[in-house]
């Protein structure tokens, strides 16, 4: 996907998206009158120069490559959310200490809150939005559905990914060695039982699936 | 957070000579599960990140296990080697104390380097809001000796600072005379494991012995007749992804029924990852029965000192390495 295509598809949306309404109040109320509309790329520092400039990164999101500039501190989870306009990976915590930032590098999973976006140059992420093919939803996102494996759903993309990568290592042949290896997120709902059970059923039709 | 300049390597050697290329305060990007978490809190200040994942795909990412002993890349991640079969069947303490730490997630994403290296989860540490914390800036003072303590030290503290060491994996390195290869900009040097972490004492903010951008490049773990009958218990508040309130590392080597050689480290309870000889001397030559693992217990906390919250880990300290030594000796081996 090229920039021009992400502007487009940001222009789609914005009609329409309450998150960037919301964002937009949110703005308006946070930042003192006499700052507004002033970029955040000049805002002076004392660090300055070298530190604030823009760092050029190449990586694929759900099987498209992306070129961006990125600054420095950008989180990947930031810039899934912010650049690339994919809302699915949630930040909950911030800190590593929730999950709700799941995704796939590389297909590992890992946190991407604690990720900067310079450090996964070159590789390939995996996101909620990546998980359905040809309109279908993945087994693990069809047995969430089964087993209503949530209430609020907040921390369900970050389940998600978890799970599917649970799967795939072979951490999810008990229901005991589920608990434990899926006890990197949280689910404030408490919707651990339902999220168990969808994952036992997920596991045997992912291993069909991958055998065909 | 503060502005930080980046850039990658792919060699040791190189990373060394960048970070003793310029004055700026510089830290080593690994896994980055502790480095990006402490700066988004603002306690750490990196100007520059020297980005050292790329050693991944060189010896620092490799796992030999050897007859004379296992070397671990310091770019290994932690669930690289806590699934390995070899390490879980030869060194299953070293395994088991990275599998029972942290998440899934985290453990994909941690190098074994950066995880000996984690700072403190002391939670004036972590809050920049308190004025009084040594270790951010030695002097202040420390705001856990009359704090909410429950999580912190009762061994190896000073009146300057009480703040646990939080990892497990030191502790197996730590117990099973470990060594460290180390990268400076100055040149290779090696030292034991037990030399890498400092007591806090006067000086909470010098945790390490590592000199200005120095860089750990691996571990040694030597074999040893204990190796195999060894094992990490773990006590925490829930029964999994938590920190340590009490842990034990223990490794047993027999001589007909009696101890021959007993090696034990101590998580969650101290300061520094914590080598207990006093324990292990009073177990050489002795049965491993409820008299001998009390001697022992007693022997590692007798100069314990708790601070009020934290006073249950003087006990819960004891009875965690009561139980590991009853379990190692169980070990079918």
């Amino acid at each position: 996907m090229t920039k021009d295509d992400i502007a487009a598809k940001d222009r789609q949306r914005s009609g329409t998206n309450r998150r960037r309404f919301l964002m937009a109040s949110a703005s308006t109320a946070a930042v003192p009158a006499f700052a507004r509309g002033a970029p955040s790329e000049t805002t002076p520092t004392s660090a300055g120069g070298a530190a604030r400039a823009p760092v050029d990164i190449a990586l694929t999101i759900n099987g498209h490559e992306r070129r961006l500039a990125v600054d420095s501190r950008t989180s990947l989870l930031d810039l899934l959310r912010e650049r690339a306009g994919l809302t699915g990976t949630k930040k909950g915590c911030d800190h590593g200490q929730c999950g709700a930032c799941t995704v796939l590098l590389d297909g590992r999973r890992v946190l991407s809150c604690l990720t900067l976006a310079v450090a996964a140059q070159g590789r390939a992420v995996t996101t909620i939005e990546g998980l359905a093919k040809n309109g279908e939803l993945h087994p693990m996102q069809q047995a969430f559905i089964d087993h209503d494996a949530f209430q609020c759903g907040y921390c369900t993309p970050g389940q998600i990914m978890s799970a599917v990568a649970c799967v795939n290592e072979g951490h999810a042949e008990t229901e005991a060695d589920i608990r434990e290896y899926m006890s990197g997120n949280l689910c404030r709902c408490a919707a651990y039982p339902n999220i168990v059970a969808a994952v036992m059923q997920a596991r045997p039709v992912m291993k069909t699936a991958s055998r065909e | 957070m503060r502005p930080f300049t980046y850039e990658r390597v792919s060699d040791p050697a190189t990373a060394a000579q960048a970070a003793g290329a310029r004055a700026e305060p510089a830290s080593y990007l690994a896994g980055g599960t502790t480095l990006v978490d402490l700066m988004k809190l603002d306690v750490m200040q990196p100007q520059r990140l020297i980005d050292i994942n790329a050693l991944h795909d060189t010896d620092q990412g490799r796992i030999a296990l050897r007859p004379h002993g296992l070397r671990l890349g310091a770019l290994v991640r932690m669930a690289e080697a806590a699934d390995h079969a070899d390490i879980q069947r030869e060194y299953p303490l070293i395994a088991q104390s990275l599998q029972l730490a942290a998440s899934p997630q985290l453990r994909n994403m941690a190098s074994l380097g950066g995880n000996v290296l984690q700072r403190t989860r002391c939670t004036y540490f972590r809050d920049v809001s308190y004025a009084a914390c040594n270790k951010r800036h030695p002097g202040s003072g420390c705001a856990a000796l009359a704090g909410v303590n429950r999580m912190h030290a009762v061994l190896g503290t000073s009146e300057h600072c009480i703040a646990t060491y939080p990892g497990d994996f030191a502790q197996a390195l730590i117990a099973l005379d470990a060594g460290v290869d180390l990268i400076g900009p100055d040149g290779p040097r090696t030292i034991a494991f037990a030399k890498l972490h400092r007591q806090p004492g006067d000086r909470p903010d010098q945790e390490t012995t590592l000199r200005p951008g120095e860089l750990i490049v691996s571990f040694a773990v030597p074999a040893g007749p204990w190796t195999r009958r060894s094992l990490y218990l773990k006590v925490r508040d829930r029964q999994s992804y938590e920190f340590a309130l009490a842990s034990a590392a223990v490794a047993l080597d027999f001589e007909a029924n009696a101890v021959r050689e007993a090696r034990i480290a101590l998580g969650g309870v101290a300061t520094a990852p914590w080598r207990a000889r006093e324990a292990e001397a009073a177990l050489r030559g002795r049965i491993v029965d409820d008299q001998a693992t009390i001697e022992a217990a007693e022997a590692a906390f007798a100069g314990a000192q708790g601070y009020g919250h934290n006073d249950f880990k003087i006990e819960l300290g004891k009875r965690t390495l009561r139980r590991a030594l009853r379990q190692a000796a169980a070990m079918e081996i």
